[in-house]
């Protein structure tokens, strides 16, 4: 297994809160890693950052890291999350969420956090089930899949978490996976030093509920999906549409500067301020 | 300014809980409108902006009172209104706020349910909602105010609790004290006392975010002042991580408990009239109190003496005081906006030789002097 690197550790609960809840073969530890690294090339300080997580395997992920860490209910760390923004915009706020935590019981924040273009970095990780309670279905598991929850097969489509983003009003969208380590930890790093809010979906396998309800094999085969069925956008545009028909896209889908809500609302303020005549 | 200090003026109960807010130096509001507590957002609205601080219209009740979490996790003290079936909403918040010790107010303008019940109209229905609303035990603190002037007091007295007993308090005006307009005074500035956000004394590396004190009530470090930790909802160690240890969890659900079932004395505030030396006791809160109050009034002139009691912090309920007062009485009297809820904690601390009589009227309008003096004279 490797180690993580010596300025690694500077980031981690490392003499207490180990080892950690997530499965052999669970891709939340690389997401937690490539988060790390992230930060770690933006020189952000420690005391600064606020990890807010709503519930659920994705949600655990706070308690490991050497931030200000907040493990709230379920589906609402984007609100939480827009409290600790709002109560102190000097904090940089990220959130940690799984695909059922942020699109089906989070799912009116989530839209709602990417409308108003609130200052936070939701970081979603995508392995198509509920895993805490035993790979029931989700907003995103694939139609036809099995899960315990559709032990006949899922019926109901599932959303594109970076399309809704885009409608949405995010900032910044992008996706990535959990194979493709180099680009997650630059898709991070651009997400984090936007203003307004960015959003990175992280495809990521679970071996132990949806892997094994799919017979799609263990840590490596599963590994080994993302890599092939996974292309870059720049990959797709060379190529044939009948041979990208099937395979996600991986890469930036929005980079734009909208202002942001903090932006907006401190504006506001001044210019009621200003109307007031300093009477205040 | 916006807090008129030292000046009278006609406002109404809602505006009073917003400038009660402001004199409290509120520094985050999140909220999501509904009747009939919108007045209270839509003051803030306003105002927030001229002080700078931050106010905000969340998605819905969930969402507010997680970002009043949030915020003052981040160092800003917080409030939210709201009424019955947003109130519902927020007691998942509420139970975190409870489990993760984080002070704020929510201000609960009471309106008849279930569900949507009359929405513009008045009722006593979530005093039981507000005790064990969320699941598991927790401790709670609540307050009714009466009229106009205590929307402003107990808006104050609500932050300050909150404050020194790390925890949520919830303020519990009916409708009619929400929505009435009466003449208030405004104390000075400098008598009005504001408890200030407990801070730690310790180094970042000796510090604990659940310290077990003397008092069971910690210190609180906020986000991003370099005291770094961790905050859940599941049940947690002083650290504030996640444990399932027996002594650990025992701890932390003793501490919860005792750090308002050993403050009695500073939490409760009730008043009384004439209740020494009568025989029957009318036990009435909010906009009811008054009209037990003018009920008084009109047996005084048939030659009739009744007590009145009237308890302002509603929870924790006033035990010792109530057996105390009320368990050598005849009957108490206990007329209510809902279909009886405070009078089981009423017959709870009084024995069988009391009769314990309910009045209830839940259409929506409220409880008359006239009705009020009409029970009274069945049991004299």
């Amino acid at each position: 297994m490797p180690k993580p690197l010596p300025y690694e550790y500077k980031y981690l609960r490392s003499s207490k809160r180990f080892p950690h809840v997530w499965c052999p073969g669970c891709g939340i530890g690389i997401v937690m890693g490539s988060i790390i690294r992230a930060i770690d090339a933006l020189r952000w300080k420690k005391d600064d950052i606020v990890m807010v997580s709503g519930i659920g395997c994705t949600s655990r992920m706070p308690v490991y890291v050497d931030f200000n860490t907040l493990h709230t209910t379920h589906g609402r760390a984007l609100a939480f999350g827009t409290g600790v923004k709002m109560g102190n915009p000097d904090l940089k706020v990220m959130a940690v969420m799984g695909d059922g935590d942020s699109l089906a019981i989070g799912g009116n924040h989530i839209i709602h956090a990417a409308r108003r273009n609130m200052d936070i970095t939701a970081i979603i990780v995508n392995n198509n089930n509920y895993g805490m309670t035993g790979g029931q279905f989700s907003p995103t598991t694939p139609i036809d899949a099995k899960t315990a929850t559709t032990p006949y097969g899922m019926i109901e489509p599932s959303f594109d978490i970076c399309e809704l983003m885009k409608g949405a009003g995010a900032n910044f969208v992008a996706r990535g996976t959990v194979y493709h380590i180099i680009e997650l930890d630059s898709l991070l790093k651009q997400a984090f030093d936007r203003k307004g809010f960015s959003v990175v979906e992280v495809l990521a396998p679970c071996p132990t509920n949806f892997g094994r309800a799919n017979r799609l094999g263990g840590p490596v085969e599963m590994m080994k999906l993302l890599k092939d069925n996974t292309i870059t956008q720049g990959q797709a545009a060379k190529m044939d549409p009948d041979k990208v028909e099937g395979k996600t896209l991986r890469g930036i889908f929005v980079d734009r500067s909208i202002g942001s809500y903090m932006e907006r609302y401190s504006s506001l303020c001044a210019s009621v301020e200003e109307a007031a005549g300093g009477t205040q | 300014m916006i807090v008129p200090w030292g000046e009278t003026k006609l406002i109404q109960g809602n505006e009073a809980v917003a400038l009660g807010a402001v004199a409290a130096n509120i520094e985050f509001f999140a909220g999501y409108p509904i009747t009939p507590s919108t007045e209270i957002a839509e003051l803030l609205a306003r105002y927030m902006p001229l002080l700078g601080k931050p106010w905000i219209q969340m998605e819905d009740e969930i969402a507010s009172i997680s970002a009043l979490i949030g915020a003052r996790l981040a160092g800003a003290k917080s409030m939210t209104a709201t009424s019955g079936p947003g109130f519902s909403l927020m007691q998942e918040g509420l139970g975190y706020a409870c489990m993760a010790e984080v002070p704020l107010v929510l201000v609960n303008v009471m309106r008849s349910g279930p569900s949507t019940g009359l929405p513009t109209q008045t009722a006593q229905g979530d005093i039981m909602q507000a005790r064990w609303g969320t699941h598991g035990d927790h401790p709670v603190i609540a307050l009714a105010p009466c009229s106009v002037e205590e929307c402003f007091k107990l808006t104050i007295r609500a932050f300050n609790l909150s404050e020194e007993f790390r925890t949520p308090v919830i303020l519990l005006p009916d409708e009619i004290i929400g929505h009435m307009r009466e003449r208030v005074t405004f104390p000075a500035e400098d008598s009005v006392q504001i408890v200030p956000k407990p801070v730690p004394d310790v180094p970042a590396e000796w510090y604990e975010h659940y310290h077990s004190t003397p008092t069971n009530i910690s210190p609180m470090a906020s986000f991003g002042s370099g005291y770094r930790f961790h905050v859940t909802g599941l049940t947690h160690d002083t650290h504030g991580f996640p444990t399932r240890r027996k002594p650990e969890v025992d701890a932390k659900m003793e501490r919860l408990k005792h750090k308002i079932t050993r403050h009695l004395d500073k939490l409760e505030d009730v008043r009384m009239h004439d209740v020494e030396d009568s025989r029957v006791v009318v036990f009435a809160y909010g906009s009811v109190y008054r009209s037990a109050l003018a009920a008084q009034e009109l047996l005084k002139k048939k030659r009739k003496k009744i007590g009145v009691f009237r308890p302002v912090t509603i929870w924790p309920f006033p035990d010792r005081t109530v057996k105390e007062c009320l368990d050598d009485k005849d009957v108490v009297l206990v007329p209510e906006l809902n279909q009886g809820q405070l009078i089981h904690e009423v017959e709870r601390m009084t024995s069988d030789e009391v009769r314990v009589i309910p009045l209830h009227r839940v259409d929506g309008y409220e409880i008359t002097p006239e009705e009020i003096v009409a029970s009274v004279m069945e049991v004299m």
